[in-house]
């Protein structure tokens, strides 16, 4: 059963999306909106991550090491000026579809092993992961016309 | 001078105990003996009451209220009968001022339109419109507003548009549209008339619309008074009268409200029918208060359990209730969150759209409700909604311009990124009309230093020389009140008329010529090439008739107002159309909310993290006119009182000014009944550090610091309390804007700023 690889994906991208978060608040904190709603969505993920290391124990017989390889190239460069904004919200919402598809993903398997409790967890984290999303995509339509028509470097 | 009251020392004067109509009482100040009278209503704050202003010789030299208008029963407060002194003041602004080599210096106004005309084409070449930005009022006229919409918005093409207005009222606005689907009062004043009970939540109505609080004393004073239940940390004149009185720690109306609603749910008290066949959300909402015991309540906020309860019981058992709710809620952590639970109250009982039960999101400045009507701030005109393509085609039809003229693709920018542009340098030309920001705005040191920005070109309309006017690149004089013609909507959806009563000083101008005269210098065109809109109103009454036109078929309905109707009589309700010729007192009253997809003014958002619902979200839920309800738990505030600042910090209002004092501390009156700042103290804080009455305290927050003098008592201990309309203009000598304090931070659903809680620490100096 390869259930515990997509798990593995799924645990490791919670992670990267609570530092992703984490990040973006400490990043931007000039921008009061941001800092305080990614500490929030930040808390989420955090707590959707333990939820999901209960499952990867339960169906752990079979390791993978993929989520190593998984790191994204987000986040490396350094950043500045109003683009820099946009950028890592636009990563950051990337990484909400990744985690979103990872659900998706494991839906179909949960709904296959019959496994309740995996049902119950992929509707309250996916659920909240698409709030996450949709909070970003909200900030980053609201960012993208001043910053690219406007703004200087 | 004939005064029929000493409105200062006796603030709502004597008691007439009622029972059915409110009795009448012509509350009158006046000078001198004025040679006749112009009908007009009080801008003094969100009551706006119906007075007519006494003129003898060109000069205003009094008022008194009208007997026949709806809102006060020709009653007025003391900051309605005094403050008309200011239009006299000797230090209005008289001519236009433009800063050369560093000062500012008197020009004409040919020169002042031009250099911001020519300011702003060349903008417009290199930056496109959205290098602009407007920030206005809740002052304005409507004529005035829907002006500066149609120039923003259509003539110019800026999303950059909000104004004060977001501080004040922007929670009442957007917890409407949560509910209920649209903005607009549901209910009616004649509603306290009746009411078995009334629930003002971090509302001092005493204070802020005396007027008003006159209605609910004379019903306290007569044979079948209603109980009233007050939420506030302090103790105000508001609390003085209360049946039960909750003083939750700053930053938990949600749990008071949440532990109300669980025991009400919990009694069986709601309206089961009511709530199937008119809302949706009840169970989400039931699980989510459920959480909140009496017991879990009082650990949190300080509320003790049974005084929860004692309050339940009176919003459980009446069979009639009004509530009103203002900046305690309002300028609170989870503030939308928290007005909505006070419409979720009422929709689970079941108590709206019928007389005597009302809910007011109350207003703090007088003509906001025209602001957000007319699209000047961060609405549409008309309560149309921005995701709505078909809202929007109607805009461009009325204006006759092609729909992407109308910024619409994001939620519209609130006044906190507006001014987080301008620290950026993205927006680099500010238009302020009306307004004090340099008083009036959280973390004062960081909005000083924005104005001050050089790449910043900054143009300032006002009456009188401000903190703000000081900084500015352009100063342009304002006529106000009186001095021009114009309609404004109170909070309760009344319309008044505002004739024009004397000339304005010097060369000053009223806001709504100003506008239409950028608009022709700018040479703003339509689609087939005309003047747009505004160059052909001549006068204000066109700009009302275009107005009533945009507002066809929409929730603020004004097609059956008029100048010559509004004139004469009292104050009219919107709507007002054919089927409803004398307006209308409530809303909802068939259960049929303005929700429907075509129809409501928003798709909502998410109350937690403010994300804008998409229109394809809000189909799922389809609620063909069922109000929604809400909830959300507890989240705390982001600053709170540590070892470094260990006491909140909450500010508030006094009776005698209105917010920055621009108008009111040039009322002599006004400013020695009320001359100075101060901090209050409880007594158990004043004896730890050693602060006796009137002595100077300095206090601290991570943003600033001021010095006040102690007033001791009357508030919980660990708070502190500093009124927040004192400035500099007339005591530059020392910081004490109690703004220099607060944070810059805001709730995420109305963008309205965190002024109520900031951790502080204080000493003696
Ligand atoms: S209650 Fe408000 S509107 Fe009425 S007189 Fe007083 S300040 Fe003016």
């Amino acid at each position: 059963m390869l259930l515990s690889h997509y798990l593995g994906l799924l645990e490791n991208s919670e992670k990267q999306l609570t530092d992703a978060f984490e990040h973006v608040s400490r990043k931007h904190k000039d921008e009061p909106d941001i800092e305080q709603i990614c500490q929030k969505l930040s808390a989420w993920s955090r707590e959707h991550h333990g939820k999901i290391m209960s499952f990867v124990e339960k169906y752990s017989e079979e390791q993978s090491n993929e989520p190593a390889n998984l790191k994204r190239d987000l986040f490396t460069q350094k950043r500045s000026g109003s683009l820099a904004l946009l950028r890592d919200l636009h990563d950051v919402w990337l990484l909400t579809q990744e985690v979103q598809l990872c659900w998706i993903v494991i839906r179909q398997a949960a709904l296959g092993l019959r496994d309740e409790e995996l049902k119950a967890c992929y509707a309250f984290c996916s659920a909240r992961t698409k709030r996450q999303g949709d909070w970003l995509l909200g900030r980053i339509k609201q960012a993208a016309p001043q910053t690219l028509l406007v703004a200087e470097e | 001078m004939k005064e029929t009251r000493d409105s200062i020392a006796d603030i709502w004067g004597s008691r007439t105990g009622y029972e059915g109509q409110w009795p009448v009482r012509v509350d009158e100040r006046v000078e001198e003996e004025p040679d006749h009278w112009v009908q007009s209503a009080c801008v003094l704050c969100s009551n706006g009451c119906g007075c007519d202003i006494g003129v003898k010789d060109g000069r205003i030299v009094g008022v008194r209220g009208r007997a026949v208008d709806s809102v006060n029963h020709g009653r007025l407060g003391p900051k309605g009968l005094h403050g008309w002194v200011a239009n006299n003041s000797p230090d209005r602004l008289t001519k236009p001022l433009i800063r050369r080599n560093g000062k500012l210096e008197e020009a004409t106004w040919d020169e002042a339109m031009s250099l911001i005309v020519s300011k702003s084409k060349e903008l417009i070449d290199k930056h496109t419109a959205s290098s602009i930005g407007f920030y206005t009022s809740g002052q304005l006229f409507l004529e005035e507003y829907y002006a500066l919409g149609v120039v923003g918005k259509a003539g110019l093409g800026t999303p950059h548009m909000d104004g004060n207005t977001r501080l004040c009222t922007a929670t009442a606005a957007a917890a409407l549209k949560v509910s209920f689907g649209s903005d607009g009062q549901p209910g009616s004043y004649s509603d306290l008339d009746t009411t078995e009970a009334i629930l003002h939540v971090g509302h001092n109505i005493a204070s802020q619309q005396t007027v008003l609080w006159m209605r609910v004393l004379d019903r306290l004073a007569g044979p079948n008074p209603p109980k009233l239940v007050v939420i506030d940390p302090r103790a105000t004149y508001t609390v003085e009268k209360a049946t039960v009185h909750l003083a939750p720690r700053v930053g938990t109306n949600i749990p008071v409200m949440n532990g109300l609603l669980h025991l009400i749910i919990e009694a069986g008290q709601i309206n089961q029918e009511y709530i199937d066949a008119h809302t949706l959300g009840f169970e989400e909402l039931k699980q989510i208060v459920a959480k909140w015991t009496p017991d879990r309540v009082e650990r949190l906020t300080g509320v003790p359990a049974d005084k929860l309860r004692e309050a339940a019981h009176i919003l459980g058992t009446c069979n009639s209730l009004v509530s009103t709710a203002l900046q305690g809620v309002y300028q609170s952590m989870q503030a939308t969150a928290s007005a909505v639970q006070v419409n979720n109250l009422h929709l689970l009982r079941g108590l709206i759209g019928r007389p005597g039960s009302g809910i007011y999101q109350m207003n703090g400045q007088p003509t906001a409700q025209s602001t957000r009507e007319c699209g000047a701030d961060g609405d549409l005109p008309g309560f149309r909604n921005w995701g709505n393509e078909e809202h929007i085609q109607q805009l461009a039809d009325l204006w006759n311009v092609h729909p992407d003229q109308i910024p619409h693709w994001s939620p519209p920018t609130h006044a906190m990124q507006l001014w987080r542009y301008c620290e950026q340098g993205s927006i680099k030309m500010l238009w302020i009309s009306g307004t004090n920001p340099l008083v009036s705005l959280p973390d004062l040191a960081r909005a000083r230093k924005i104005l001050a920005k050089e790449d910043l070109f900054v143009i300032v309309q006002d009456a009188f020389p401000t903190e703000t006017t000081a900084l500015a690149d352009v100063v342009l004089p304002a006529a106000i009140w009186g001095e021009k013609t114009g309609c404004f909507t109170n909070v309760g959806r009344t319309v008044h008329i505002s004739h024009k009563a004397v000339d304005p000083p010097g060369e000053a101008r009223s806001d709504f010529d100003i506008f239409v005269d950028y608009s022709q210098r700018m040479d703003f065109r339509d689609k087939d090439g005309n003047p747009l809109l505004t160059s052909t109103w001549q006068t204000t009454e066109d700009a009302f008739n275009a107005w009533r036109e945009c507002t066809r078929g929409r929730p603020c309905d004004y097609t059956g107002m008029s100048y010559a109707k509004l004139t004469g009589g009292s104050g009219i309700q919107w709507p007002c159309n054919e089927q409803y010729p004398d307006g209308k007192p409530h809303l909802y009253e068939d259960g049929v909310f303005s929700t429907d997809i075509d129809y409501c003014e928003t798709y909502g958002h998410d109350l937690e993290t403010g994300a804008p619902r998409s229109k394809d979200d809000y189909k799922l839920l389809d609620p063909k006119g069922k109000a929604f309800l809400k909830g959300v738990d507890y989240e705390p505030p982001h600053e709170e009182p540590d070892e470094s600042y260990p006491l909140w910090l909450t500010t508030g209002r006094l009776v005698y000014h209105f917010h920055t004092r621009t108008k009111t501390g040039r009322s002599k009156a006004l400013y020695d009944a009320a001359p100075d700042s101060y901090v209050q103290l409880a007594t158990e804080d004043a004896a730890r550090y050693g602060i006796a009455e009137g002595d100077m305290v300095e206090v601290t927050s991570r943003r600033g610091k001021v010095l006040e003098p102690a007033r001791i008592g009357d508030i919980e201990p660990g708070l502190v309390f500093i009124p927040f309309h004192y400035g500099y203009w007339d005591k530059p000598d020392r910081p004490r804007a109690a703004n220099e304090l607060t944070l810059t931070e805001w709730d995420p659903v109305s963008k309205q700023p965190h002024f109520k809680y900031a951790a502080v620490r204080i000493r003696k100096v």
